[in-house]
């Protein structure tokens, strides 16, 4: 299957799932950086500009350091994460999900040389696209994978069904926002949760708990919309509250 | 079991996993939320947890929730952090001198293709001294000549020179050298080319500076520091080479594996390569423009090719160690 996702197994047996980050976002978060740099020595070359000569030398040893060492920095001591990258969520791991070592961030480092090659990462963007992990050269010599770090903005909660409203594509870019808790949309909250009237496979009840968790992210009329697709004989609203029902009784509401 | 029956059972664990995470992950000094020694057990009882979610089919977003939180705890539990000292001693001790003789032929490959430029480009120039203009260029023939052929321009040099050049040789040399190991990977081809180019650039340079008679303020001035700076430069040049083979010819590997391999072998010697250029600007830098008699400067110079070679050849030969 071609998605943007990588499948690990945990060595408790578990099956994780890692959301791959493709190269956009990665080209914004390395610009990001680099404008950090800049105005690093932007700030430096006016500092060591006073001293003169030994200036210019702690200038040249400050660009060099962070030139080659300023992702290494970030991605072994802030669980892979350098500034630009945590402005977008996103994360260097080794390909079994764990954070990455100092060895393997130095590999993808040093190696950025030839994925820049010839220009504006040209290389990279090509290893990039035909790589099914977007990996570019770096990443697959030090075998690294770039990830959108692990964060939701579900809260755990024992609330009212709905209450924790979720978009999957929020989670990626906002990490810590409050729960957005829903004013009731529909009266179904009152109704009573009702059984489905068909065997419903594991498929059909999953389907039912996403409709209830989106419902709040989703307009009145695509809402109804949605629910006519599963009650074509009802108009928009009470097909809309069946639905409703129908998904609080999966989800086992009272 | 319902999906809220599940959640309201097992919520207050998740949460204080949750707590217990993101205490791990800012490495705060507070008490975490749960006794460390409970994590691992707390955690697997999370994976059970998801995976019973997924088994149940319920909702996606508790899924990718409870997925979510199972990665923030593996990452906590199975990371792998050694400590810097003792692998720095280990480094020095055994892993860079090994590594170094263990891949003799890729440093042998690229001190040859080094050397043969730099004999290429002397006896071109020592021959037919005009062309090393076309060689190093006009501007660069010129200040080669200022800088070793007039004493004055020597002698004004003071401490803030030192560090200028200093930082100067670490941001150009240094990244030189990274850029030959990283050039490596295009099958060998970039690691060969900053071997041939330097290689070219140092003999033109040398026989034009002996051409103009500028022998010995050149000499004393390069003796020393040499040796460390050149041989990093074609030390990476070989640990490039290195990486270059592995993706042309990976043997009974995949590729990907064999180039894998490689940069994992190839580490240590970037690594002494990165020290040893470190010594050699701080050499260059204070030692090599320092104006004393010449023998001074040659004996100085014979004993740090002597005491480099002994340090490759010899450190960490007793197997026992390893």
């Amino acid at each position: 299957m071609i998605d943007d996702q990588h499948h690990i197994t945990t060595p408790e047996g578990v099956p994780l799932v890692l959301d791959l980050a493709g190269p956009l976002p990665r080209a914004l978060a390395y610009f990001t950086d680099l404008l950090i740099r800049a105005v690093i020595y932007l700030a430096a070359a006016f500092v060591f500009g006073m001293i003169g000569g030994a200036g210019t030398g702690l200038l040249l040893i400050l660009v060099f350091v962070l030139e080659w060492f300023y992702p290494v920095w970030f991605e072994v001591m802030r669980n892979g994460q350098t500034p630009g990258k945590k402005a977008f969520g996103m994360a260097v791991v080794h390909e079994d999900g764990t954070p990455v070592d100092i060895q393997a961030s130095l590999v993808r480092n040093l190696l950025r040389t030839v994925d820049l090659f010839p220009l504006l990462y040209l290389t990279g963007f090509i290893t990039m696209l035909l790589d099914s992990r977007f990996r570019r050269l770096g990443d697959l010599a030090a075998g690294t994978l770039v990830v959108y770090a692990a964060s939701s903005n579900r809260a755990f909660s024992n609330t009212l069904p709905g209450a924790a409203a979720d978009v999957r594509t929020d989670t990626r870019h906002s990490s810590h926002t409050a729960p957005h808790s829903i004013a009731p949309h529909s009266d179904a909250h009152t109704r009573p949760p009702l059984a489905p009237d068909w065997p419903a496979t594991l498929a059909d009840r999953q389907l039912l708990l996403t409709f209830l968790e989106r419902s709040a992210g989703l307009s009145p009329g695509r809402r109804g919309e949605l629910a006519q697709r599963a009650f074509p004989e009802l108009p928009p609203a009470q097909a809309e509250e069946q639905l409703q029902r129908m998904a609080l009784h999966v989800q086992g509401g009272r | 079991m319902r999906q809220q029956q599940f959640e309201q059972r097992h919520a207050a664990l998740w949460q204080q996993l949750e707590a217990t995470v993101t205490h791990l992950e800012q490495g705060a000094p507070a008490p975490a939320p749960m006794p460390i020694a409970a994590f691992p057990e707390a955690y697997r009882r999370l994976c059970h947890h998801l995976a019973l979610a997924r088994q149940r089919g319920y909702s996606l977003a508790l899924v990718a929730q409870l997925n979510s939180l199972v990665l923030r705890g593996h990452r906590q539990l199975y990371q792998h952090r050694p400590a810097l000292l003792p692998r720095l001693r280990r480094l020095l001790t055994a892993d860079f001198p090994r590594a170094v003789r263990a891949q003799w032929r890729w440093h042998l490959a690229s001190t040859a293709a080094f050397g043969l430029a730099m004999l290429f480009t002397w006896v071109l120039v020592a021959m037919q001294p005009d062309m090393a203009y076309s060689v190093l260029g006009e501007s660069m023939t010129l200040s080669l000549e200022s800088m070793y052929g007039d004493a004055s321009f020597r002698s004004g040099r003071d401490s803030q020179d030192d560090v200028m050049m200093f930082g100067y040789y670490i941001y150009n040399n240094i990244s030189i050298a990274f850029r030959s190991f990283a050039g490596g990977l295009a099958f060998g081809i970039g690691a060969l080319v900053v071997m041939i180019f330097n290689g070219g650039f140092f003999g033109a340079a040398a026989a034009h500076i002996n051409n103009v008679g500028a022998t010995e303020p050149f000499f004393t001035f390069v003796v020393a520091h040499g040796a460390p700076e050149l041989t990093a430069i074609v030390l990476a040049g070989g640990a490039g080479l290195q990486l270059g083979m592995a993706v042309l010819a990976p043997g009974p590997y995949r590729r990907l594996d064999a180039l894998r391999h490689a940069a994992v072998r190839a580490l240590p010697v970037v690594y002494g390569v990165f020290l040893m250029l470190l010594l050699a600007a701080f050499i260059e830098a204070f030692w090599s423009p320092r104006d004393l008699p010449a023998a001074v400067k040659y004996s100085v110079g014979a004993a740090c090719w002597a005491l480099l070679a002994a340090y490759l050849l010899l450190t960490g030969r007793d197997g026992a160690r390893r």
